[in-house]
């Protein structure tokens, strides 16, 4: 059974379509409407405010935080900065990853890293060594994820100053009413967004200032669902969807490394020990196997081929996550795992892992496609992730 | 020696822009040339008071072919569509009918006045959804001319009739009912509520000098609800940022595949030496030669001011004089103070998120025609609103909010005539707010400015001949093969190098870009560049 959020008085009251699901032992709203587009389009026009709350989240602490975080991430973590916030992945000696977040660097000695799925035991278990104090304190820190081109209107309008100065991936401390709040400047739908990291006792307040802040900005609480739709857009991969962490995997062929699914472009490989550096440079010299790409299925030929049963085109109204065979010259060479119709785009798009030969751009494959209960093919070409990248993003 | 081109584009609307693009794409120069100082024509974005940025014309998108959206990248350069929540007829007694996007929800809503109409809703659109279906393919063809022996001409009216027969008798008898029957009477055979009829109908009246109860109105209907976001069909959005923003997009990703665009640039003629374009002639006197010279504007300014009788066939003349481009409708843009307050369902609220039809019975609609047969605007009219802000802040101050009101009956030809307008321009804004008024008692109080547009206004501003939106009516005898004249249905013109590309060619207005395109692949077929 899962239980609430902080922002649970506040989500319940307001999710009218009763349409929830379990996330990470936590209640979520997946839309709050029974039509998930108002929701989508708050996030691209206006802002959407979703309550992120079951991410885990640890602190790192201690004098050797920096080297323990870069001995555990593919990534070089003395690099970063007081007030930034990098983005990387895990993985296992073998290279498979374990999962991927952000790590965001409060102080000095102090980092603060999130995760999709538990990984205290795993991080602790490598602190042997290391001067670092690890906690979860995923209890103790309720979230919320502002996204949209009105998000930093809104967030002025709450926080006040300094939130205008605050770049990409950045972090910064303030208040809102009364509460002391972090404000990072990332988010998992790709657009310009914030992240607001609050304890537990100050969640609804805080909450209730975003929310009459956002009144005159078009802010719209906004769902799962929602966010599905925006997070491939981005061509962010969701771990347990797109791939699967390494120690949850029941055979090897299940696991993927962290080039197999697009981050290598994260590793660090000329630097000191770290874990999967063995096998990570042995794979970057010999090739990967796998290699994760985005899919533009071509609408004409799915028009088409609706057509010739006398049917309109028909697609889901949300994203979806089931595993798609994909084809070359008929022979299966990987799946699709996650795709969407874009609205934005008006592209029907899809996340994908395929034998590393058929991973370059313009690369043309075929997708199942079910009609009628008739299992039939339509072309798709390997293309560019992210798919939408607004400037706003960045600005 | 000046600079030569393969192509000049005469006038800066989005279907000039997706001609342009198409064109640049496929590697040939071009050159676009907009008389006024923002592009977009029809589809244009104008901060008229400050801090509110108006869709001054054009209000709403749906007919936007997706595949323009994908060639064009336009994304890419800017263009967002949100859809419409809901379609909300507040009605003089304090009630409402409002039609959601979630079908149980306008199930609930439609049995409070029919039950039965209720049931049948997801029947008709099923229906013309079937229809839509037959339609559309239509919508990116060349019409084939009936009359020729071409091979080409030949095995495309084959294709069309295939795809008729393939409907079934039930559905071709359908569509025969839709291609002649009044909207009305059309709605009749499906429905029995006045209130749910009476909203549904005024798609077949819109951009046409016709009333709900005229003959032909229908496909008007069907035109309207073709329009398709996300492959789902008759869905209509908003534009981030405006309507402008659409025609901003697509000059952008012209821009990026070469064409040159130049504002404040009036072509005054087409150069036309022995029956053959040989470019322009703008106004100051510069003179710009091309390959082909193609026209973006409505057929009667085509022929009539660019190129002039003396280069055409009178027999071609006479076709073209009668090319119907009655304009029968006007546009209210407001900038208000706050979110406007309707009695029948008071407060903000979702319902305000779509289009407001102010619509409330088929009579009232055929009365409101009645009035501008006679050379009137409507005192009570038909009206189209939408409050873009809700949804996309970036077109208001916090807080405040724009409103677009198009109005139907707003005839051209007045009886005092159309130079009448200037003075009447008063009285029809005046018609237009009380209307609202009784809906919105508190409306004067929120309006912090007011941009009246009669068709005689938007004649003057925007080039469209008598005010027509959709560049000539789309009436069935103006439609395909015999848009806008017959034998001149494939963008070409009776004089040699000389195009058409905008609303007035198949398949017709709206912010569709299909003729745009559908021209510029004619073109290129050709090989004429």
């Amino acid at each position: 059974m899962p239980e609430p959020t902080p922002f649970h008085p506040r989500t319940s009251a307001l999710c009218r379509s009763l349409f929830w699901k379990e996330w990470a032992g936590y209640h979520a709203v997946r839309s709050f409407d029974t039509v998930i587009d108002p929701e989508y389009f708050a996030f691209r026009h206006a802002a959407g405010l979703i309550d992120v709350s079951p991410l885990f989240k640890y602190d790192v602490s201690g004098k050797d935080a920096a080297d323990f975080l870069s001995y555990v991430m593919v990534r070089d973590i003395r690099k970063l900065q007081v007030g930034r916030v990098a983005y990387s992945c895990w993985c296992d000696d073998d290279g498979k990853a374990i999962d991927d977040g952000t790590i965001t660097r409060l102080g000095d000695d102090l980092y603060r890293v999130t995760s999709a799925e538990p990984s205290f035991r795993w991080f602790d278990q490598q602190a042997e060594g290391f001067d670092v104090v690890i906690s979860d304190r995923s209890r103790d820190i309720a979230a919320l994820s502002l996204q949209g081109p009105r998000s930093r209107e809104i967030l002025k309008g709450a926080v006040g100053s300094g939130v205008e100065g605050l770049r990409f991936f950045r972090v910064m401390e303030g208040k809102i009413g009364k509460t002391p709040v972090h404000i990072t400047r990332t988010g998992y739908t790709g657009d310009l967004g914030y992240e607001i990291w609050v304890e537990p006792k100050g969640a609804l307040a805080v909450w209730d200032a975003i929310m009459e802040a956002g009144k005159i900005h078009g802010i719209r609480a906004a769902g799962l669902d929602a966010m599905d739709i925006t997070r491939i857009e981005a061509g962010f991969i969701l771990l347990g969807v797109d791939y699967k962490s390494s120690p949850h995997c029941d055979i090897e062929e299940q696991k993927s490394s962290a080039y197999e699914i697009g981050l290598g472009r994260l590793v660090n490989l000329d630097r000191p020990s770290f874990i999967g550096q063995r096998a990570l440079r042995e794979e970057k010299e010999r090739g990967s196997e796998w290699a994760m790409v985005g899919l533009d299925i071509s609408w004409e030929e799915l028009e088409a081929l609706y057509d010739a049963y006398g049917l309109p085109p028909h697609l889901p109204a949300q994203a979806w996550r089931e595993n798609i065979p994909l084809y070359k010259e008929g022979r299966q060479i990987g799946r699709a795992t996650s795709g969407t119709w874009s609205p934005t785009l008006k592209q029907n798009l899809a996340l994908a892992t395929v034998e590393a030969e058929f991973g370059a751009l313009g690369t043309h494959l075929e997708i199942e496609v079910t009609v009628e209960w008739e299992r039939r093919v339509v072309p798709a070409t390997v293309v560019q992730t992210p798919f939408f990248n607004p400037q706003r993003k960045r600005s | 020696m000046a600079k030569s081109y393969d192509a000049i584009i005469v006038g800066g609307g989005h279907n000039g822009l997706v001609c342009a693009a198409y064109l640049a794409k496929a590697g040939r120069s071009v050159l676009v040339l907009e008389r006024r100082h923002v592009l977009g024509g029809a589809a244009v974005t104008e901060e008229i008071y400050p801090g509110f940025k108006y869709s001054v014309c054009s209000y709403v998108v749906s007919l936007l072919r997706p595949e323009i959206i994908r060639d064009l990248q336009l994304p890419r350069f800017g263009l967002e569509i949100i859809p419409l929540k809901c379609s909300f007829s507040p009605l003089p007694d304090g009630d409402a009918l409002c039609r959601w996007d979630d079908p149980e929800l306008t199930r609930r809503e439609v049995a409070r006045f029919s039950p039965r109409d209720a049931e049948r809703l997801p029947e008709f659109s099923k229906s013309l959804l079937k229809m839509s279906q037959f339609v559309k393919p239509l919508l990116s063809l060349t019409p084939p001319d009936p009359c020729s022996k071409n091979p080409n001409d030949l095995l495309e009216l084959l294709k069309v009739g295939r795809r008729a027969r393939d409907l079934g008798p039930e559905a071709l008898t359908r569509l025969v009912k839709l291609m002649t029957m009044s909207s009305a009477d059309f709605l009749d055979e499906w429905f029995e509520s006045d209130v749910l009829k009476a909203p549904m109908s005024v798609s077949g009246i819109i951009g046409t000098f016709l009333g709900v109860r005229s003959p032909g109105t229908a496909y008007v209907m069907l035109h309207h609800y073709m329009g398709e976001i996300d492959g789902a069909f008759r869905s209509w959005g908003f534009a981030r940022g405006g309507t402008g923003q659409i025609s901003n997009a697509i000059a952008d990703s012209a821009r990026h595949f070469g064409a040159e665009i130049r504002l404040e640039a009036p072509v005054s003629e087409v150069k036309v030496h022995r029956g053959k374009s040989t470019g322009v002639v703008l106004e100051g006197g510069e003179e710009i030669d091309a390959k082909v010279v193609i026209s973006a504007l409505d057929p009667h300014r085509t022929f009539f001011k660019l190129v002039g009788p003396q280069h055409l066939d009178p027999d071609f003349t006479a076709k073209m004089k009668r090319y119907r481009m009655r304009g029968s409708s006007g546009k209210v843009n407001l900038a208000l103070d706050g979110v406007p307050e309707f009695v029948s369902r008071p407060g903000v609220g979702p319902h305000l998120e779509g289009d407001i039809a102010i619509a409330p019975s088929v009579n009232y609609l055929e009365r409101a025609y009645d009035e501008a047969k006679y050379g009137n605007f409507s005192s009570k009219p038909y009206m189209n609103i939408v409050i873009p802000s809700l949804v996309d802040p970036s077109v208001a101050p916090p807080g405040k909010h724009v409103m677009s009101i198009f109005v139907q009956y707003a005839p051209y030809h007045l009886k005092e005539g159309a130079s009448a307008w200037p003075e009447k321009r008063e009285a029809f804004g005046n018609a237009v707010i009380d209307t609202l008024a009784e809906y919105v008692p508190k409306i004067r109080d929120q309006i912090l400015h007011q941009q009246v547009l009669s068709p005689w206004d938007i004649e003057q501003e925007m080039g469209l001949t008598e005010g027509n939106i959709f560049h000539g009516e789309l009436g069935l005898e103006q439609l395909f093969f015999l848009r806008p004249v017959p034998d001149w249905a494939k963008y070409r013109t009776p004089i040699r190098n000389f195009w058409m590309c905008a609303s007035g060619t198949h398949p017709g207005g709206g912010i569709m870009g299909a003729p745009g395109a559908n021209a510029a692949g004619e073109l290129l077929k050709t090989g004429a560049i």
